[in-house]
């Protein structure tokens, strides 16, 4: 089996495994007791939210845990939605983002908020000119992704965040950089972003941990009450082996970024290549994108069908996200986009990391070729 | 701008006769010290004045460290150019350009001719450069008497200095170099400012902290050897006698007068401190009073406890009010340990209401009646642990090499 799902989560680190074993059979201790074993927790905890920080470049104080991008991303719009009420009740975001984002402004809308969610481009993109024109006086929170986990698209960000803070200097900021880490440049300062969510298990780390960057100076209003961790932010005891194995997994991730851009990115253009020198298969990440994710269509065959007949040829690809390839829906992201329903309804992602190699890319390209060519007459017109 | 020297002045120490010599060799050593990180820099000494000359090092980042340097008033950047007039007025017109003018900046020129073959006088060079610049500069008012703008120029054989910014450094005396005193060093925000103050007017300090373990944590311990630490950085290195104080302390709940208890404590601490004192030559003892900050700091209370101690107490912040003292922590660094949130031996067994007017003769009558008392106090001297600490002491580093495994990160 090849694993081609990198998008949806990534094969942890061996160190990052080790680390994570080691530190939760030793240090056991709740990082809130006074005692010694406490006070060991709490260092560990400290160390690793300086490492943490640094890989982002902005203070430790700056750095909340949190479960992962789900929590982060609900903690950064209901807690900055409700923390900034008082200003005004309009929120933007874009019609591509995650469902923990999406969802979350559905809720807010239920609760008297107002949503713009700004289109995008037939590249998936969003223009800052829409941003700033969007943005109002009672904006209080702009939420755009970095990269798109259906596609890969990248948003302009410097020139959004530049839109965002012109239009109006007291909006929050939060970008979803879940799908950027580790595989493009992170700028958060050029990008004036207020607040950034990050995923472990999406760098090589472990499930169930993540950070919400929180710039200082921005309040939320915390989801989560009880213990005074993370300053109130976030009551609950800290997952010290989780954190831990995380911050040893942003270092390497962000220190790899660089190998990653032009080795994975070598591998997905020349996939990207193949498929277009497919004429039943229509591209719909683009060179702009970042260097892991491939989404192309094959209109006329439901998705499932591509996925399965390549399980069978051991490549392990995925269907839209995986947090949404379940329901059998078509893409809302390659609708934004301005896609027909049926190339929506027939998309697959490939997603790839530092662990796949040039053969394992070769048999995926046999591998498409074969089931391409086997299911191409079966394809039925306007399926939906 | 790119300068060639700086000029450091020394202050009032000048006034001071015959031990001018001492003093200013103390803060050449001092200076020597921070400008270790600068090798490229080289010192030139001159009557109340030193000289840096940058040869390329980073000027702003010195000027920094020497902002620490006890004894030094102020900090000029200089240019140099050649002795010549046209070099001169040349250099002072580029000096002028990078300066921030505004309509109506009032100016003068201060030439000193220093070098006597030069042929044209001070007052001469007061016009042959004042006027081109004039010229150059609309917006440039001339005004003799206290002017915005003083562009000093002195004239060396070996070549001009321009200058004309004065910036102001730290003050006081040299480090060390008006004796030595005992330090009273809780975890406060007030002990910290104030041994920074006594050192700032050139008292050697040694701290003395006071600690009741198991009722105050290990981490309280640590937090004074931090805030000593950081006092060390003006020092140069500082020690730090830890005394254990749980015996003593918890001597005087047993007397049934509890609203007296912190006037009894602080009275033992004096005495220890005294002992120590005398054991390591200090003449005086510091403290972070400040007048009617709490109960223990009124003047009726200040009275009882400062009879404990034949020595000097000296209370730097005693009319200084909260924010200024918070201020200086901030400026000195202190400020964000001190606010940890660490109980120490002053905050145990506090009474709910401690008195601010404590009668002498209860408090001597209780202290005669704890016969163990002198016993106490010689054993918690006795068992005084005493460390040195400098900028680059680790606290409590094997439990840190235990604990964080760096493969972990």
């Amino acid at each position: 089996m090849v694993y081609w799902d990198h998008a949806a989560s990534t094969p942890p680190y061996d160190e990052v495994v080790q680390t994570m074993a080691e530190v939760m059979k030793k240090h056991y201790g709740n990082p809130s007791s006074i005692h010694r074993m406490g006070e060991d927790a709490a260092k560990l905890l400290k160390r690793a939210r300086e490492v943490c920080a640094a890989s982002l470049g902005v203070k430790p104080s700056e750095i909340v845990w949190t479960s992962g991008a789900t929590e982060g991303n609900n903690m950064a719009i209901k807690g900055a939605a409700m923390q900034y009420a008082g200003r005004g009740k309009h929120i933007v975001t874009t019609s591509i983002e995650h469902p923990s984002v999406y969802d979350s402004c559905l809720a807010l809308e239920r609760r008297g908020y107002e949503v713009t969610y700004l289109p995008v481009d037939d590249k998936g993109r969003v223009e800052p000119a829409q941003v700033a024109s969007a943005v109002r006086k009672d904006t209080i929170l702009v939420s755009i992704m970095h990269v798109n986990n259906e596609t890969g698209a990248v948003q302009p960000l410097e020139d959004i965040g530049r839109a965002v803070k012109e239009s109006n200097p007291l909006t929050v900021f939060h970008i979803d950089g879940v799908q950027g880490f580790g595989k493009l440049p992170v700028r958060l300062e050029a990008w004036k972003a207020d607040l950034y969510t990050l995923s472990a298990h999406k760098i090589r780390g472990p499930k169930g941990t993540g950070i919400l960057y929180k710039r200082d100076g921005v309040n939320l209003h915390p989801l989560f009450t009880g213990g005074k961790q993370e300053s109130g932010m976030r009551a609950g005891t800290e997952n010290i082996p989780g954190i831990v194995a995380m911050s040893k997994a942003m270092r390497m991730a962000g220190e790899q970024t660089e190998t990653f851009m032009t080795q994975v990115g070598a591998m997905r253009d020349e996939l990207m290549a193949w498929i277009r020198t497919q004429p039943s298969l229509e591209l719909n990440s683009y060179e702009e994108g970042a260097p892991h994710i491939v989404n192309m269509s094959f209109p006329g065959m439901k998705a499932e069908v591509l996925l399965h007949s390549l399980e069978e040829h051991g490549a392990l690809v995925s269907t839209k996200s995986a947090c949404s390839s379940k329901t059998a829906e078509p893409s809302k992201v390659l609708l934004a986009m301005g896609r027909g329903a049926d190339a929506a309804s027939s998309a697959v992602r490939i997603s790839m990391g530092l662990t796949n190699t040039h053969e394992e890319l070769q048999q995926l390209i046999r591998a498409l070729s074969d089931a391409v060519n086997r299911l191409q007459p079966l394809r039925q017109e306007g399926m939906k | 701008m790119k300068y060639d020297m700086l000029l450091l002045r020394f202050g009032e120490l000048t006034l001071k006769g015959r031990n001018r010599n001492r003093f200013e060799n103390t803060v050449l050593k001092h200076v020597k010290s921070v400008l270790r990180p600068f090798p490229a820099a080289t010192i030139e000494k001159e009557y109340g004045r030193l000289y840096i000359v940058l040869n390329g090092e980073d000027s702003n980042a010195m000027i920094k460290e020497l902002k620490k340097v006890f004894g030094l008033y102020s900090v000029s950047p200089v240019i140099v150019c050649p002795s010549e007039l046209d070099a001169i007025v040349e250099t002072s017109t580029s000096f002028l350009k990078q300066m921030p003018l505004k309509e109506g900046t009032t100016f003068k020129v201060s030439a000193r001719r220093v070098w006597k073959k030069f042929p044209h006088s001070s007052h001469e060079m007061n016009h042959l450069v004042g006027s081109p610049l004039l010229n150059e500069f609309e917006q440039l008012k001339i005004s003799m008497k206290d002017p915005e703008l003083d562009l000093r120029i002195e004239i060396r054989e070996t070549g001009t200095y321009i200058f004309c910014e004065v910036i102001p450094a730290v003050g006081g005396f040299p480090r060390g170099s008006n004796g030595k005193a005992m330090l009273l060093l809780s975890g406060g925000i007030d002990s910290p400012v104030a041994g920074y103050s006594a050192m700032r007017r050139g008292l050697e300090v040694e701290a003395v902290h006071f600690y009741s373990y198991p009722f105050t944590s290990r981490k309280a311990k640590e937090k004074v050897m931090e805030l000593a630490k950081v006092l060390s950085g003006y020092a140069g290195r500082i020690k730090i006698h830890l005394v254990p104080f749980t015996e003593i302390q918890t001597s005087f709940t047993t007397v049934g007068q509890d609203n007296l208890i912190i006037t009894l404590m602080r009275r033992s601490m004096l005495r220890i401190a005294t002992m120590l004192a005398e054991r390591e030559g200090a003449l005086a003892i510091v403290t972070g009073d400040s007048l009617g900050q709490v109960a223990s700091q009124t003047l009726p209370s200040m009275n009882v406890i400062g009879r404990a101690t034949d020595l000097p107490l000296l209370r730097p912040l005693v009319t200084m009010d909260k924010n200024e003292i918070m201020d200086i922590a901030k400026e000195i660094g202190t400020y964000d340990l001190s606010i940890l949130p660490y109980e120490d031996c002053c905050t145990l067994f506090v009474p709910k209401s401690p008195t601010t007017n404590p009668n002498l003769h209860v408090v001597e009558r209780i202290e005669a009646s704890l016969e163990n008392l002198p016993a106490m106090l010689e054993d918690a001297v006795r068992r005084t642990e005493s460390v040195v600490l400098t900028p680059r002491s680790v606290i409590e580093t094997d439990r840190e090499e235990e604990t964080i495994q760096e493969d972990w990160f």
